[in-house]
């Protein structure tokens, strides 16, 4: 394989800071889902490519349950954003405050 | 060194990451976001793991991107294009990425996987396939009732009651 595991690694890092950026920074609702999209991704490719380079089965398996619990999370979460656009008609998340103390 | 699919598929994945989240619409910013989920899948592909990225591609890119945009396509259309934010959070977000690219690049490369190169044959899907069945079952059926549960749930918080209750004095 010509690829080396840090390159990999070092994706991962640039897609996690990416991901922490959109959280902090957005304020609206679906674009802070994209950034834990992109979050749960860098830490897909980590598994993976650690578990290519070990070499072990494990790593895959744990990857695969990941992507289907990201796939309930998503699920979940926009149905979370879409009741709130009900309630207030707005997506934004600075608006969302009535659980506001 | 990386090759040059690497070096394409980084470009992408990365490019679309960073479009994902700065363009304007929504409605791009998710097809953008099918970019990043496809070059992860790519990725996977390059590690000799295909079933893995099949089943990105699956979940990912067939169910979970198809499902945020018809959301996104839900939303009133002022709402696509909104972009509020911070002028000053956002510089201080900025930095966060930059600083932390740079620390937990710093530490990796001074890390020793710098030098972890590997000419093993790749594991075989079968393998994970018998892992599945035998030593992880427990934690399939667990996982299959998560998702059920979680279908229930999102289907219960997004069910209309009003328009239930005027449907039933019709």
């Amino acid at each position: 394989m010509s690829n080396e595991l840090i390159d990999f690694v070092i994706v991962s890092i640039a897609l996690l800071a990416i991901g922490i950026y959109g959280v902090s920074v957005k304020r609206n609702a679906i674009r802070m889902l994209f950034a834990i999209e992109i979050i749960i991704n860098a830490a897909n490719l980590n598994l993976v490519a650690f578990a290519r380079y070990i070499p072990n089965s494990k790593g895959q398996t744990f990857a695969l349950f990941s992507i289907a619990i990201a796939a309930a999370e998503v699920a979940v979460g926009l149905a979370l954003i879409i009741v709130a656009y009900r309630m207030y008609k707005n997506i934004d998340i600075a608006e969302f405050r009535s659980l506001k103390g | 060194m990386a090759d040059a699919v690497f070096l394409a598929i980084s470009v992408l994945t990365i490019g679309s990451a960073i479009a994902a989240l700065e363009v304007r619409s929504l409605i791009y910013g998710s097809i953008s976001l099918m970019g990043t989920l496809g070059g992860v899948a790519g990725y996977f592909l390059l590690l000799d793991s295909p079933f893995v990225a099949m089943f990105q591609i699956a979940v990912y890119i067939g169910s979970i991107a198809v499902l945020i945009l018809f959301t996104v396509m839900l939303v009133r259309r002022q709402l696509i294009f909104f972009k509020v934010e911070d002028k000053r959070r956002r510089y201080a977000g900025v930095g966060l990425m930059l600083i932390l690219m740079v620390a937990l690049g710093t530490i990796i490369l001074g890390s020793g996987i710098k030098t972890i190169q590997t000419d093993a044959s790749p594991v075989n899907f079968r393998t994970i396939g018998e892992d599945f069945l035998t030593y992880y079952w427990p934690a399939l059926i667990l996982m299959a009732l998560i998702l059920a549960s979680s279908v229930i749930g999102a289907l219960t918080l997004a069910r209309r009651e009003d328009m239930e209750n005027e449907q039933r004095t019709n």
